[in-house]
């Protein structure tokens, strides 16, 4: 009972920011000094087409009416139709919304695999040379601009070393795997297409790498930091006391304790992953939302960036309600706090 | 002999606050020392390698890189300054009337607070400074627009743990005004993890600036901002890469030495938050 209480609390919560998230995004899009009808119609459109378009988006609607026939739209799963593409808003993100979620789940698990054994081996070496190559790369990751370290990493690998392609999620031969999620890999494993799940994934390292290597330096920092709290406690005095082995002790004891900030972090990261993935879909010629927003930002396409603030911005209170819902079972102290 | 500040006892927060004061300089002395006019274009010395004439090269339309990122330099303080000094203030003012007035204004302010941290920021700028039209100053504007929210969390936070100390109780009981109180006696014992704060934004202001403008929603080409330099690179980045190579070393250099200071700053201002090394 008490669990359905916080999590109804929580939903309740975020379907209060989700009200004010649309306000706010509305009210961006159509408070603005810049004209759509011009940007759709161009500069020659006759008074007809201009009212005809105008009538279109209910823009000859008072701001007040627009909002409420936006907000019952979104109730009934409509976002509009995007003025750039002439398509539905909601079919043009979920076209997109997978790729950038694969790209973000890949990032993200680099982040974890890296990121946690990185902080701990730093933690352990505290004061040696490899405590200081973790802490200098994780200063790093934290103060390079994505979009510089992609155009670097594509300089280096693709057009240098030719490793692995500069863009796009499949090679131009490739059919992409019979759609059932969106995400290339996972479809291609489910469609048992090896030739598609090859070229997904040598597609995908580049941009991941360049997409995690900013959570994994949080990651790897925050791990660092919770190890050399938790490696100070009594109990690691005790464990050593007893004669336990300095692996068990670090992994059996030290881990599983300084892992439970590390997730809070790993949740936060994956709302900061969309923020990231903007400029890297943009150098990679990544078909995600962030290709999406950026193109439909330049047109003046109001509904789909509407669209696209919506949903980025239900996906970050999301992702923080899961790990909350992970810290209340793995935290007894949560529980009955 | 004098002690030194307890911040310079850290190796590393020194080379920061060295190369923070190189930046600034830069900034500052541009005209002076860069060596050519940052938007003079000499055709025929176009995407010259580095050399002892061009340091860093030039780029494709012969124009000094290096002068380039020295007046780049001017572009990214100004930013971070004024996205501090806007989110900052206007921030902390939203957070000291939540914590002071309490009660229903604090809940509208904070759930208002709430739903600007519901976004990601780099997407609501983007929106924010496409609608407003692409250029510097509406970028500023937008990221302003995403960074006071956490001022205000922070500032609230802050103020109900000083709200009910016995110097603000004496203040009140010797009929000092709510604004008195609030710039008098709160805002300075609040402001140290304000500052902290600002010190990250200060770099991250300057990465948000730079990819709004290399997206093509900030500043705009010729302007020497470092952003608008990497976009300019983007298709040289296999022949010629020093075109986008040394202005995003400038960017690193500037945020990581912001990053450091802030936290050596958090490190000296609140010893509660200070990581064991």
């Amino acid at each position: 009972m008490r669990f359905l209480g916080f999590l109804l609390r929580r939903v309740v919560g975020i379907a209060a920011v989700m009200i004010g998230v649309s306000v706010i995004t509305f009210a961006i899009s159509h408070v603005i000094p810049a004209d759509p009808v011009a940007a759709a119609l161009g500069d020659h459109a006759t008074d007809a087409q201009i009212a005809q378009f105008r009538a279109e988006y209910h823009l000859d609607r008072p701001l007040p009416e627009q909002y409420v026939t936006y907000a019952t739209g979104i109730l009934h799963g409509d976002l509009g139709r995007s003025i750039r593409t002439r398509r539905s808003v909601a079919d043009d993100l979920a076209d997109s919304f997978p790729a950038t979620l694969e790209l973000s789940f890949a990032a993200l698990l680099i982040s974890i695999v890296l990121g946690v054994p990185a902080g701990v081996w730093s933690a352990i070496s505290r004061g040696r040379l490899p405590d200081y190559v973790v802490r200098v790369l994780s200063l790093a990751g934290g103060s390079l601009p994505v979009f510089w370290l992609g155009l670097i990493v594509i300089g280096l690998f693709y057009y240098q070393l030719g490793w692995f392609p500069g863009g796009g999620r499949l090679d131009t031969f490739v059919p992409p795997p019979t759609a059932r999620t969106g995400l290339y890999v996972l479809d291609s494993i489910l469609a048992g297409d090896l030739a598609a799940l090859r070229s997904s994934l040598v597609h995908l390292v580049l941009p991941a790498l360049t997409l995690g290597y900013f959570s994994t330096a949080v990651i790897a920092r925050m791990t660092r930091s919770s190890m050399l709290d938790v490696l100070g406690q009594d109990y690691m005095r005790t464990a050593r006391a007893k004669g336990l082995r300095e692996p068990v002790i670090v992994l059996r004891h030290a881990l599983r304790n300084a892992l439970i900030p590390t997730v809070t972090i790993i949740g936060l990261t994956f709302g900061s992953l969309l923020s990231g993935a903007v400029l890297t879909e943009t150098i990679f010629s990544w078909p995600g939302l962030g290709r999406y927003a950026t193109a439909s930002a330049v047109s003046l396409d109001f509904p789909a960036v509407l669209g696209v603030t919506l949903l980025a911005a239900v996906v970050y209170p999301v992702a923080n309600l899961i790990v909350d819902v992970a810290y209340y079972w793995l935290d007894p102290r949560i529980q009955h706090g | 002999m004098g002690k030194r500040a307890p911040i310079l006892r850290e190796p590393l927060n020194v080379v920061a606050l060295a190369l923070i004061t190189a930046f600034a300089v830069c900034a500052v002395l541009a005209p002076l020392l860069a060596p050519y006019d940052p938007l003079a274009q000499t055709l025929s010395s176009r995407l010259a390698p580095p050399s002892a004439a061009h340091w860093l090269g030039t780029d494709s339309l012969g124009r000094d890189i290096a002068s380039r990122i020295l007046y780049g330099a001017r572009i990214s303080l100004i930013v971070g300054v004024v996205v501090v000094a806007l989110a900052g203030v206007f921030g902390t003012f939203v957070g000291l009337v939540a914590g002071y007035a309490g009660g229903l204004t604090d809940e509208a302010l904070m759930r208002f607070t709430e739903v600007f941290l519901a976004f990601p920021p780099l997407i609501l700028a983007m929106a924010i400074a496409g609608a407003l039209g692409p250029s510097l100053t509406n970028a500023i504007i937008a990221i302003a627009a995403v960074t006071w929210a956490i001022y205000a969390r922070l500032a609230r936070g802050q103020l109900l743990s000083l709200r009910r100390r016995e110097y603000v109780e004496a203040a009140r009981s010797i009929g000092a005004s709510p604004v008195r109180i609030l710039a008098r006696h709160l805002l300075p014992n609040a402001i140290a993890p304000l500052l902290v704060q600002a010190s990250f934004d200060m770099g991250a202001a300057i990465i948000a600036a730079a990819g709004l403008s290399f997206i093509g929603f900030g500043a705009q080409p010729p302007t020497p901002e470092w952003g608008v330099m990497i976009s300019e690179g983007r298709n040289f980045i296999s022949t010629q890469p020093w075109l986008s190579l040394f202005p995003g070393l400038a960017i690193l250099f500037a945020v990581g030495a912001f990053n450091v200071l802030g936290d050596g700053l958090r490190d000296v201002l609140d010893p509660r938050l200070r990581r064991a090394g």
